[in-house]
């Protein structure tokens, strides 16, 4: 039997920043457990694009805090080599007027929060991306400090600090089912058992059911993003170029390949990470059609990964109040990536008791049952 | 082999890189590719996986045959974003 203070289900870049924020704050008796490897889940299949343009106070602090943190993470957590940061800023693309409308009251509320976004033309695009098919284009957003990581190491860096304080990592280690008795949680898992009065479920598409474990309903259901990757090329494209319309986003990596998704409206809400040919065509088609300079390069790899959609693609962080000492944090709807600093800062705090660095109470679980749902209107 | 040599010669990976690797706690080839990109180069890995794989092998004293390999993903080979968006690629020269 493994006791211990903390455990955290899920290696996912939320769970790996979890541990170490607690342990960074005292408390390094924590176990993650996680079923395959780190970064197997959403993590290691993510754009890992991070940016502070949205449209909700919250969600603008939330990002401009953690994208600080992602900008020295490599010194916080003392990993040489460095997370392969770029920040060739983000360009969101506006084709209709109600949408130059609300990316106008966006800008509005970015800029009153020190956001450094703007307005750009069609012709200023074209200076920031020379090669942009600007046809139907009304203008865009721009904001030079967003770009983009690499998210395994992002991972691996919270993990290896985390293991310095103490944490202990548990891969290829599948939770299957949890007892609570008193104040103590039981987890049941394929290598053996472990206790502790303290259980996060960081487990991202796999949240609900895990909630289930505890006999609680959680509304985050898992719905199937695709994504590819081409050769490396010369660097041609500075931002990531994001679409709302034509859904879609396209980034040059540091490495040189570009990575590009999409999203599908019609995308069934299920389990299921399989690559589909449809996906390469559509995908193929639009971005060529957006970023001509692209029919050259080859595609040499495609898989797809799930998004843990919550029912107002708001993440859920917290304790669930029917049962003490089982936290949530899951329901991050395709953006928890470039927030994964703050979430394990605030999880931390949560957990220790200690006043949180930014408001949390939007994100509880109860607010599906209050009915006082978050709404982000700048989402894919 | 020479630590310096490149075993997966799509993403210029050493031999000495794989070996850090394994030494930070690496234990299967889903890891080493993902901390490394070996594997993720135009040729998929089909050069580097049986290389890393034996050096692994070596290293951690597991059975190869029983090392769990990569999904394979695809395309097969390297298509042009052009020629997919034509919806050709099936009978055409990629
Ligand atoms: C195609 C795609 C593109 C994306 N692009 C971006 C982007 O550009 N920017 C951004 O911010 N976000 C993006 N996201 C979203 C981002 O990937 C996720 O929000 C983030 O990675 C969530 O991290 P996580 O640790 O919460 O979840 P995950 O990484 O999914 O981690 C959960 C972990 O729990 C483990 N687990 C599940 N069940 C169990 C169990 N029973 N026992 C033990 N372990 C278990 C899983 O194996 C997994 O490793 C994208 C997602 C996808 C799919
Ligand atoms: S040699 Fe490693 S991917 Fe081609």
């Amino acid at each position: 039997m493994n006791r211990h203070e903390v455990i955290i289900i899920g290696g996912g870049v939320t769970g790996c920043s979890i541990a170490y924020h607690l342990a960074a704050r005292g408390m390094k008796d924590v176990a993650v457990l996680e079923r395959a490897y780190l970064t197997s889940g959403a993590t290691g299949r993510c754009g890992a694009g991070f940016r502070h343009q949205w449209g909700t106070k919250t969600n603008c602090l939330l990002a401009k805090h953690a994208i600080a943190r992602l900008e020295r993470l490599a010194e916080e957590l003392d990993y040489p080599g460095g997370v392969e940061i770029k920040q060739g800023g983000y360009l969101i693309l506006a084709y209709t007027p109600k949408m130059e409308e609300q990316f106008k009251k966006n800008l509005a509320l970015q800029r009153s929060l020190g956001i450094d976004a703007r307005w750009v033309t069609p012709r200023e695009a074209r200076e920031i991306v020379p090669f942009l098919n600007t046809e139907g284009l009304l203008g865009a957003t721009f904001c030079a400090k967003d770009g983009h990581a690499n998210p395994f190491k992002v991972t691996d860096a919270y993990a290896r600090a985390a293991r310095r304080l103490g944490v202990k990592i548990h891969t290829y280690t599948e939770v299957q089912d949890i007892k609570i008795e008193g104040s103590l949680k039981t987890v049941i898992t394929s290598r053996g058992t472990f206790q502790a009065p303290v259980v996060v479920n960081a487990a991202g598409g796999h949240a609900a059911e895990i909630g289930r474990m505890v006999g609680v309903d959680l509304p985050v259901v898992p719905e199937r993003h695709q994504i590819l990757v081409t050769e490396p090329v010369e660097q041609v494209l500075g931002p990531m170029v994001m679409s709302f319309y034509h859904n879609l986003y396209c980034q040059q990596t540091p490495h040189g390949s570009f990575i590009m998704g999409l999203g599908d409206p019609n995308e069934p809400k299920e389990y299921n990470v399989r690559s589909s040919w449809q996906f390469l065509s559509q995908m193929a088609q639009k971005v060529v059609w957006l970023l001509p300079v692209l029919k050259n390069v080859r595609v040499v790899r495609q898989w797809a990964g799930v998004y843990d959609m919550s029912p107002d693609r708001q993440p859920v962080l917290g304790e669930v109040p029917e049962v003490p000492g089982f936290y949530v944090a899951a329901g991050f709807s395709g953006h928890g990536f470039m927030i994964a600093p703050m979430t394990g800062q605030l999880m931390a705090e949560i957990i220790l008791g200690l006043p949180t660095t930014l408001p949390v109470d939007m994100f509880s679980l109860s607010r599906f049952t209050t009915g006082e749902l978050f709404v982000e209107p700048s989402v894919v | 082999m020479e630590d310096k040599t490149i075993v997966c010669r799509c993403e210029d990976v050493t031999l000495e890189e794989i070996r850090q690797a394994i030494a930070g706690g690496a234990r299967t080839l889903d890891e080493i590719k993902r901390l490394k990109r070996c594997g993720m180069g135009p040729c998929q890995g089909r050069t580097c996986r049986p290389l890393i794989a034996g050096e692994l092998s070596r290293i951690t004293g597991q059975d190869q045959a029983s090392l769990t390999l990569p999904t394979f993903r695809p395309p097969v080979i390297p298509l042009k974003l052009g020629t997919l968006a034509r919806g050709g690629a099936k009978n055409e020269q990629a």
